[in-house]
């Protein structure tokens, strides 16, 4: 069986244009170059790198929200890349995406209701009392309640928030939802929370994730296998425990060092062993 | 024990507004130690920051009401008038922001500004000194180029860099108490790990005592000596680093230290979890206000326990929970980890 997702040499560079009248490209950021990488259905990848490597523009070159500068991305065995927004549409029902910030993702302007219930609307999935039925249904089971759905994002912490994200996101019973830093943003007692809680959609309704974060304490804790990115390449590739136990990339290395470990004499003896 | 550098007693902080007094930091007493590093910890909301804010006189609005004491050596803080605040300041206690993308101003060279701090208590200062003294201090906290670099803008630097810059400019006028407000959370581990280091490196090398506000503990076993959990305006648990890692009193301790994933033990099978989220300051619950969110409450828990010393061998350890220490200690594992049990 193939896999759900093959991403296969995407590139994403972004020309540095000088010049007043006219626009003379002098370089270019290479964002992304050059990366490979598979996710199976229901299977968990996390994608781990610092600010700048890469990461995100990754994310958005394969759902197509930016156009990759070359390369394939392809979904169920069909070829996504550079493909429009109106071809697009019939598979964002499949690909989904959670975003960092839970303060400039969701519309502020907008009801819980509307927000969550967008994307089922749209894709014609639901409509009246049926959609509020569903989306109410959904509120719940991420942890909200369905007499939320008349309020107002402000009204929400940002936990909550992440909440009503992952609601929208999975409301399409998507085949693959990209995390893009989704707890990045949260107290560290709120992100065990929402952790658990992709953990459960998972086993629920057979997601795949592609996960991508920072903090390789959680994608470890989340993930079945784990790519390191660095500069716009993937450096290493492995399951979980292979990659945070046995690295053997020089930067994945330093990547877990770099990791506090909550216990004190753990960390004395480090500081003492250097 | 040498005596207290800071000595905060019984402070309170309440903010008027619409919906009634929010009573931000609630009896909060604690001493810093030269050379000591005391983190607070809490999550958003439960005061951490306020009362950092309030120790160097950022909270003073008029719908604050700031009750208790603040001593800086002798010097009574709290009733300290604007102009000997901002003597104190960068004088004698200093403090590093979390944000170090918006803490400089944009339009102006970071060298100038760091300048402008020193000669704003030293007007006698010549520029050239001025400027001599930045390099030092960038230098110091181990930037490299130094000498070239003083001369660039915010937007030249890096967020680690710009995070040791802010550091150079609080070390400018060498205080005794430095007081930095989750100095690494905008950072990427690599360089939090590196700023950790330049912390704890100071605080030995100047005897700079620290007080160290994060809600992430695993910064705070790498360089606290004591440890402050808040929760809605109140301490309910402090006591030295070990006391709060490995013999935690206060179930929320417990979640918090439960909710860290952590690279050097294998997986759980799922994250302990502290359930719900912090209670709005404007309607606690009766008693404990941790509560609705705690998996061991009972009938005693709708009187708020004091701050008291409950464990017979620690002394300087007091919590807030009406459990014995023995209870304490069989409640509170889960799958071989300190932590709450997952809900479910």
């Amino acid at each position: 069986m193939s896999a759900l997702l093959e991403v296969t040499d995407l590139v994403k560079h972004f020309p540095i244009k000088r010049g007043i009248l006219i626009d003379r490209e002098v370089d270019q950021v290479k964002a992304v170059d050059g990366v490979s990488f598979k996710v199976g259905r229901g299977e968990t990848l996390g994608l781990v790198g610092e600010s700048g490597s890469g990461k995100s523009t990754a994310c958005r070159a394969v759902l197509q929200l930016i156009k990759p500068t070359s390369g394939s991305v392809k979904f169920e065995g069909q070829e996504i890349a550079g493909l429009g927004r109106r071809q697009m549409r019939p598979l964002r029902r499949e690909m989904q995406m959670i975003f960092q910030d839970p303060y400039a993702s969701l519309n502020p302007r907008k009801r819980i209701g509307q927000i969550v219930g967008d994307p089922l609307k749209r894709q014609g999935v639901a409509s009246g009392s049926e959609l509020r039925q569903q989306v109410q249904e959904l509120l719940e089971r991420v942890g909200l309640s369905s007499e939320h759905y008349y309020r107002f994002p402000h009204e929400f912490s940002g936990g909550q928030r992440q909440r009503i994200g992952i609601a929208r996101a999975v409301s399409l019973k998507p085949k693959l939802v990209i995390c893009d830093e989704p707890v990045s943003a949260l107290d560290v007692s709120i992100q065990a929370q929402i952790v658990n809680l992709l953990d459960d959609l998972q086993d629920e309704f057979g997601l795949a994730y592609l996960f991508v974060a920072h903090d390789i304490g959680v994608v470890r804790h989340i993930s079945d296998r784990i790519a390191v990115m660095n500069e716009g390449k993937i450096v290493e590739q492995g399951t979980a425990d292979q990659v945070c136990e046995q690295p053997k990339d020089e930067y994945t290395k330093k990547l877990l060092a770099a990791v506090p470990i909550p216990d004190p004499r753990e960390s004395r003896e480090r500081v003492r062993n250097g | 024990m040498s005596e207290p550098l800071l000595s905060v007693q019984d402070l309170r902080v309440g903010f008027a507004t619409e919906e009634g007094v929010v009573q931000a930091v609630d009896g909060v007493s604690f001493d810093l130690r030269p050379s000591e590093v005391v983190a607070i910890v809490g999550e958003s909301g439960s005061g951490k920051s306020v009362t950092a804010q309030t120790i160097i006189g950022l909270t003073r609005a008029n719908n604050a009401r700031i009750e208790g004491s603040v001593k800086l050596g002798a010097v009574e803080l709290t009733s300290a008038d604007d102009a000997e605040m901002r003597k104190l300041r960068g004088e004698r206690i200093a403090m590093v922001f979390q944000d170090p993308m918006t803490s400089f101003n944009p339009v102006y060279r970071l060298g100038d500004q760091i300048v402008e701090a020193i000669r704003a208590h030293r007007p006698d200062t010549s520029k050239r000194a001025g400027k001599e003294r930045v390099v030092e201090l960038f230098e110091a906290v181990g930037i490299p180029n130094a000498e070239r670099r003083v001369d660039d803008y915010p937007h030249e630097f890096s967020g680690g860099m710009r995070q040791r810059a802010m550091i150079a400019m609080a070390l400018a006028r060498e205080p005794e108490v430095l007081i930095a407000d989750e100095p690494t959370t905008a950072l990427d581990v690599t360089i939090q790990a590196q700023i950790l280091g330049l912390i704890e490196q100071l605080n030995r090398e100047r005897n700079l005592a620290t007080i160290l506000i994060t809600h992430d503990l695993g910064v705070v076993a790498e360089v606290a000596d004591r440890v402050l959990v808040m929760y809605a305006g109140k301490v309910v648990e402090e006591g030295t680093l070990d006391e709060i890692f490995y013999d935690p009193q206060h179930p929320y301790t417990w979640g918090l230290l439960g909710s860290l994933t952590r690279l050097d033990r294998p997986r759980p099978h799922r994250l302990p979890q502290i359930a719900g989220s912090p209670p709005s300051l404007l309607e606690l619950p009766e008693g404990c206000p941790f509560r609705p969110r705690c998996p061991h409450e009972f009938s005693k828990c709708t009187q708020y326990p004091g701050l008291e010393a409950r464990l017979a061998d620690s002394p300087a350890h007091r919590d807030r929970c009406w459990l014995t220490p023995e209870e304490k200690r069989g409640k509170r594992q889960v799958e071989g980890q300190i932590g709450l049990e997952a809900p479910r």
